[in-house]
């Protein structure tokens, strides 16, 4: 791996650990003025952050570079006027199309080691680069695949549902109550899937916002069932953080394998294989429950 | 037949009104509040199937057409009730629904059964919504029942704070 390349794959990792982790009580979010709007000539402003307490920006700005939107009709769409502070970025989006946009962020990683001549390899980067750089068939080839999404809903007019499609990659909501049709006081229920495949038995967390004004976190944990369908009822009016998380396998934590910080200049420090194979996979949103 | 309906329709007279020509008489007291800015509210009446809460049709709407943001349509949805079981479904301006925002005082609405959302409404059960929402103010929706199909005694109800009581009969 040249220079170069190790450090756009540690930039692709950087990435990823801006994104939620679920042992972290840094949280992605990305909050939009309303998730409901009328009329032909709507914009939506949206924060973007990482903070402890949601949803106040008090840890740092997320960046914006990887922000994507897909339209009402499935197509590409764009952020616009994207500004990052110390704590908060902010951007528009210009509801041009009747219907849903999704506004998100969403990376793949891989983590491998094998051997080569006797030497230990490794490798941190897209599944792209991963593809090219780790000759197949490597001996005692051992991968970590981790994948994380922060989503957030806006609907101008009617919901639709062409922009909230899964990918099949990593962990996605699957609408059966609408997220921007989602009201205190009556049951909604979201499907989760992973890689495609119904999520069962995951545990989703969902955080009201204004933290500040109460007490308690006031948190509701929900598990799936075999068709990895969860049925919440928000107490509340208000936004929402949702998060879950799979892991199996190994842990994509432990680095490059060399001692972190070393001077710089220094001779890296010999290369460790991976414990085994392992995937994690995030998925993170901010809904709101409407008041009834 | 052309001249009496039409008699009963603008008359909003009742007695001995055929069924299927009914005519529902509304009176929505949008009240004088004492508040530093005020607007006149933006109104939905609309009609709800008490069983699951749908709505059944869109009597009126009353915005601001004239409106610099979207011709007002960018307030539609405070209507939030009404947006997210009818109005989103509509395009605005509606013929015979989309009228003007009403000064404080009470209002006096006939709704003929011959046209609209009447037209095609089945005898049975139903609630009148008027649904309020003002600009740097509050929202509220107050509900009354009724049953159509069959002259009825008026019933009312009162909101509380966006809007004063509201009358419904049929006749």
């Amino acid at each position: 791996m040249t220079f170069k390349t190790r450090l756009l794959a540690v930039a692709a990792v950087g990435v990823a650990l801006a994104l939620p982790m679920s042992a972290s009580a840094h949280r992605g979010w990305m909050v939009p003025a309303f998730t409901t709007l009328s009329g032909d000539s709507a914009w939506v402003t949206v924060d973007a952050a990482i903070s402890n307490e949601l949803f106040y920006p008090d840890h740092r700005a997320m960046r914006t570079d990887g922000i994507k939107v897909i339209a009402p009709d499935g197509a590409a769409d764009k952020i616009q006027n994207a500004a990052t502070g110390q704590y908060r970025s902010t951007f528009d989006v210009q509801l041009t199309k009747p219907g849903t946009y999704k506004i998100y962020t969403a990376s793949n990683s891989v983590m491998a080691s094998w051997t080569e001549n006797g030497e230990v390899k490794r490798f941190r980067g897209s599944p792209e680069d991963f593809a090219k750089q780790v000759p197949a068939g490597a001996a005692d080839l051992k991968t970590i695949k981790s994948s994380s999404r922060n989503e957030t809903f806006v609907t101008r007019d009617k919901p639709t549902l062409e922009a909230l499609k899964p990918t099949g990659q990593g962990l996605e909501l699957v609408p059966v109550t609408h997220p921007t049709d989602v009201i205190a006081t009556e049951a909604a229920t979201f499907k989760f899937v992973i890689d495609g495949k119904p999520a069962a038995g995951l545990e989703v967390t969902l955080i009201p916002g204004g933290a500040r004004w109460r007490a308690t976190p006031g948190e509701i944990k929900v598990k799936s069932g075999p068709d990895g369908a969860v049925t919440f009822t928000l107490p509340e009016a208000g936004l929402y953080w949702v998060n879950a998380t799979v892991r199996s396998g190994a842990d994509a934590r432990g680095g490059m394998g060399g001692p972190p910080g070393g001077a710089p200049g220094a001779a890296p420090a010999p290369a460790t294989p991976l414990a085994g194979d392992g995937m994690s996979a995030s998925y993170t949103a901010v809904i709101e429950a409407q008041r009834p | 037949m052309k001249r009496s309906i039409s008699l009963l329709t603008f008359a909003g007279a009742a007695v001995g009104a055929p069924a299927m020509a009914a005519d529902l008489n509304v009176t929505v007291e949008v009240p004088k509040l004492n508040v530093a800015e005020y607007h006149k509210p933006y109104v939905a009446i609309w009609i709800e199937n008490p069983a699951d809460s749908s709505a059944a049709g869109t009597l009126a709407v009353w915005y601001d057409a004239k409106n610099r943001e979207d011709n007002g349509a960018k307030w539609l949805k405070d209507m939030r009730q009404w947006w997210r079981k009818a109005g989103r479904e509509m395009s605005f301006p509606a013929d015979g629904v989309s009228g003007a925002t009403r000064a404080p005082g009470p209002q006096k609405l006939v709704f003929s059964g011959a046209k609209g959302a009447l037209k095609s409404l089945k005898p049975g059960q139903y609630n009148l919504v008027v649904e309020a929402a003002r600009e740097v103010g509050g929202h509220e929706a107050v509900r009354v029942p009724f049953v159509w199909g069959k002259p009825g005694k008026p019933a009312s109800a009162k909101g509380s704070a966006e809007l004063g009581t509201v009358t419904v009969s049929v006749k």
